[in-house]
């Protein structure tokens, strides 16, 4: 086999990969941000309970957890398929790490604006949705931005659990071709080029974001 | 029975107490890996921030684009390649070696970028003193920036070496017997993965608290404006 | 006499802005020398030149003899590390911003040029170190951090440090511009009689006019990169010829008027 009859397993592989950790970064914010203004709230249950998650998730390792959740968690009866198990994996580890980022976005907010919206008698939630929220965004989109590509990195794990991914498929060839530094390169390549695709797609939601009602067009150059 | 401990299934308490030993074999070997990963990523990072900062333009393009290649795919593949592909080169190294050269490659790139962040830290002001008092650029570096930079950087570097002891179980893939690649044997032999895989869970927590809390204390004992000097 | 310092036909750019245009400029050793003129106008340039934190494009500039170019130079800066740092053994800078270095005492700061550079004994270095701090006033303070200072304080541990190197030229940067108006006479009070020694050289970019008037020996007036009108400090201040010099002093001394009071204080 040359190198190019290699592309195509790879292709099908990088495919699963990249829906992964697609899935797995949407469902990883909205965690995130439900965890992260959780543990911003008064009630301290809410608060609690996402500051278990949080700790729970970011003191383990990945891979711990994704053999937890493929090999443990079935000996008391609760199984999901190994695509499911790694989504879901992937998406409480991303929401853990996210919800420290929102969290520390919104107490960045300048205090004298939460004096503001207190003193024109706005309501809690309005003030987190319409004051913090937005201003908060923008701090949050360049550690989003890194989340993002530690997140495609770890999709290489769910390989593990016999996820046909990029890794998955380029352990099978090179089973088959013994052709270790050719298909580990391209394996590799696969990953940096879907990296830097993903970095545009963050930077660009960052400018959408920037141009956005928060910002009026003269605050930037 | 391994290394010499046998286990006893009969209950889940005295299963996890019985492992227990077998697990802490393990978790040295997760504590050494991570030691020599770390100790190889500040030396080489080191060595790629300060490539960077070549006047040559070639040198400093070449370790920009390496350094994020690095950086930007995952550990797991680049252990692969390092496992499979060194011995095609006749390089021959011990599974952990190899695993711990691949933890120090990975970070390796990280601790550069937080090297390079600490040294454009130092205000220009310290540079342009430096000058004018005449000192060549390894007595600047040596007892003006480097100083001026450590207390910038321990919180930075001491969150990778979290990190890194969280990745110690990625390991396991290439035969090193980790915490978790123990763990794992012993659930291949009883059919009982529940209690090994959660008693890992639940070393590396309190592990991984203790080392979050060790550093946070080495950061304010440093004094802000630099490693006083007398 | 040959001049101490010796600008002929230097040129500076930062990219497309011209800075100073075939500059030329003498100074005579041992005399004192203040910059004036509005921002921008290459006052603070030509001391960065001389203190060689800044390249030039085209001319020549000698420092007590020794050319900035190498021999073999061809019209462009390309001195090697080597050949500057024989030229800076005999300059020294005073920064606007101070710039001590904050991890060290004020005493190391003071003797760690000397020990690194000059390789005198630690010992030696220290004995000088405190006698120049008795000189600026400074000696309680030798074991603090240039935290607990104030910025006058800084400032005077700066010329301190400075002086320790012991330069034929001694360069002031706007040297009380960052302090609080009630810190300034204290510094200029340090300088003031360190213009009295014979051999220093003294170049002094400052906006404290009455200062200059009374400190130097002679006073420049720069504007956008040229010397406008140059002479004896009374002539100029209290008539200058050139109409853009009338324009500036006018506006600088109609300033000025409150900080005569400061002035007296310390006199």
């Amino acid at each position: 086999m040359t190198w190019t009859q290699y592309l195509a397993p790879l292709l099908k592989g990088a495919q699963v990969t990249v829906m992964i950790s697609l899935a797995s970064i949407t469902i990883g914010a909205l965690l995130a941000f439900a965890a992260g203004i959780a543990r911003t709230s008064s009630n301290r249950i809410i608060s609690g309970i996402a500051f278990v998650y949080i700790v729970l998730f970011r003191g383990t390792p990945l891979l711990v957890q994704l053999f937890w959740f493929y090999y443990a968690l079935p000996l008391i009866g609760v199984s999901f398929d190994p695509i499911t198990t790694g989504i879901m994996t992937l998406s409480l580890l991303t929401g853990a790490f996210g919800a420290e980022v929102v969290r520390g976005a919104l107490l960045a907010v300048p205090p004298t604006q939460l004096e503001a919206a207190r003193a024109l008698n706005f309501s809690k939630t309005y003030t987190l949705w319409h004051i913090s929220m937005p201003q908060a965004i923008i701090e949050m989109m360049p550690s989003f931005g890194n989340l993002a590509i530690q997140n495609l990195k770890d999709t290489a794990l769910v390989s593990l659990i016999s996820i046909a991914d990029l890794t998955f498929q380029a352990q099978s060839m090179r089973n088959i071709t013994l052709d270790s530094a050719t298909v580990y390169t391209l394996t590799l390549l696969g990953y940096f080029i879907i990296a830097l695709c993903l970095m545009l797609i963050v930077r660009f939601i960052e400018m959408k974001l920037r141009r956005g009602p928060a910002f009026p067009r003269s605050a930037h150059s | 029975m391994m290394y010499g401990y046998a286990w006893d299934t009969s209950t889940p308490l005295t299963f996890a107490l019985s492992i227990l030993p077998i697990l802490g074999i393990g978790l040295l070997v997760t504590l050494q890996a991570a030691a020599v990963g770390y100790a190889i990523a500040l030396v080489l990072g080191l060595v790629l921030a300060l490539l960077r900062r070549s006047k040559i333009k070639i040198i400093s393009w070449t370790v920009a684009g390496f350094t994020e290649f690095v950086r930007d795919t995952p550990l797991l593949v680049q252990l692969f390649f390092l496992y499979y592909v060194l011995p095609d080169f006749g390089i021959i190294l011990p599974a952990f070696m190899t695993g711990a050269l691949a933890l120090g490659l990975q970070y390796s790139a990280y601790t550069s970028e937080v090297y390079r962040a600490g040294i454009d830290a130092v205000p220009r002001g310290q540079w342009e003193a430096a000058t004018a008092l005449n000192l060549t650029r390894r007595q600047t570096y040596r007892d003006i920036v480097v100083p001026q930079m450590i207390p910038r950087i321990v919180p930075a570097l001491g969150n990778y070496l979290v990190s890194m002891l969280k990745e110690t179980p990625v390991l396991s893939v290439v035969t090193v017997l980790d915490m978790l690649g123990l763990a794992n044997m012993i659930g291949e032999r009883t059919f009982e993965y529940l209690v090994p895989l959660s008693m890992v869970g639940l070393i590396f927590l309190p592990m991984t608290l203790i080392c979050s809390a060790l550093i946070f204390l080495v950061e304010r004992a440093l004094p802000k404006s630099g490693i006083p000097l007398r | 006499m040959n001049p101490i310092i010796r600008f002929e036909n230097v040129t500076k750019r930062f990219g497309a802005l011209t800075v100073l245009d075939s500059f030329n400029f003498e100074v005579q050793r041992g005399e004192k020398v203040t910059l004036i003129g509005p921002s921008g106008s290459g006052k603070s340039t030509v001391l960065r030149i001389l203190m060689t934190l800044e390249p030039f494009q085209e001319g020549q500039l000698e420092l007590d003899g020794i050319s900035y170019h190498e021999p073999n130079g061809r019209g462009t800066f390309k001195a090697s590390e080597k050949h500057l740092h024989k030229i800076r053994c005999n300059v020294g800078m005073v920064f606007q911003s101070f710039n001590l270095f904050p991890h060290m005492t004020v005493l190391r700061n003071v003797v760690e040029a000397p020990v690194a550079v000059l390789k005198m004994k630690r010992e030696e270095a220290e004995s000088r170190a405190t006698e120049l701090l008795r000189m600026v006033g400074l000696s309680d303070k030798k074991d603090h951090f240039p935290s607990q200072l104030s910025g006058g304080q800084q400032q005077r541990v700066a010329i301190a440090r400075a002086l320790a190197m012991r330069p034929r030229v001694l360069l002031f940067d706007e040297p009380t511009s960052a302090l609080d108006p009630q810190l300034v006479g204290e510094v200029l009070g340090v300088i003031r009689d360190l213009a009295q020694e014979h051999d220093l050289t003294m170049l002094l970019v400052t906006h404290e006019m009455r200062f200059a008037r009374e400190v130097s020996d002679r006073v420049c007036f720069f504007d956008r990169g040229r010397i406008v009108e140059q002479g004896d400090p009374d002539m100029l201040f209290s008539n200058p010829q050139q109409p853009r010099t009338r324009e500036f002093l006018s506006s600088i001394l109609g300033e000025q008027a409150p900080a005569r009071e400061s002035l007296r204080q310390v006199q």
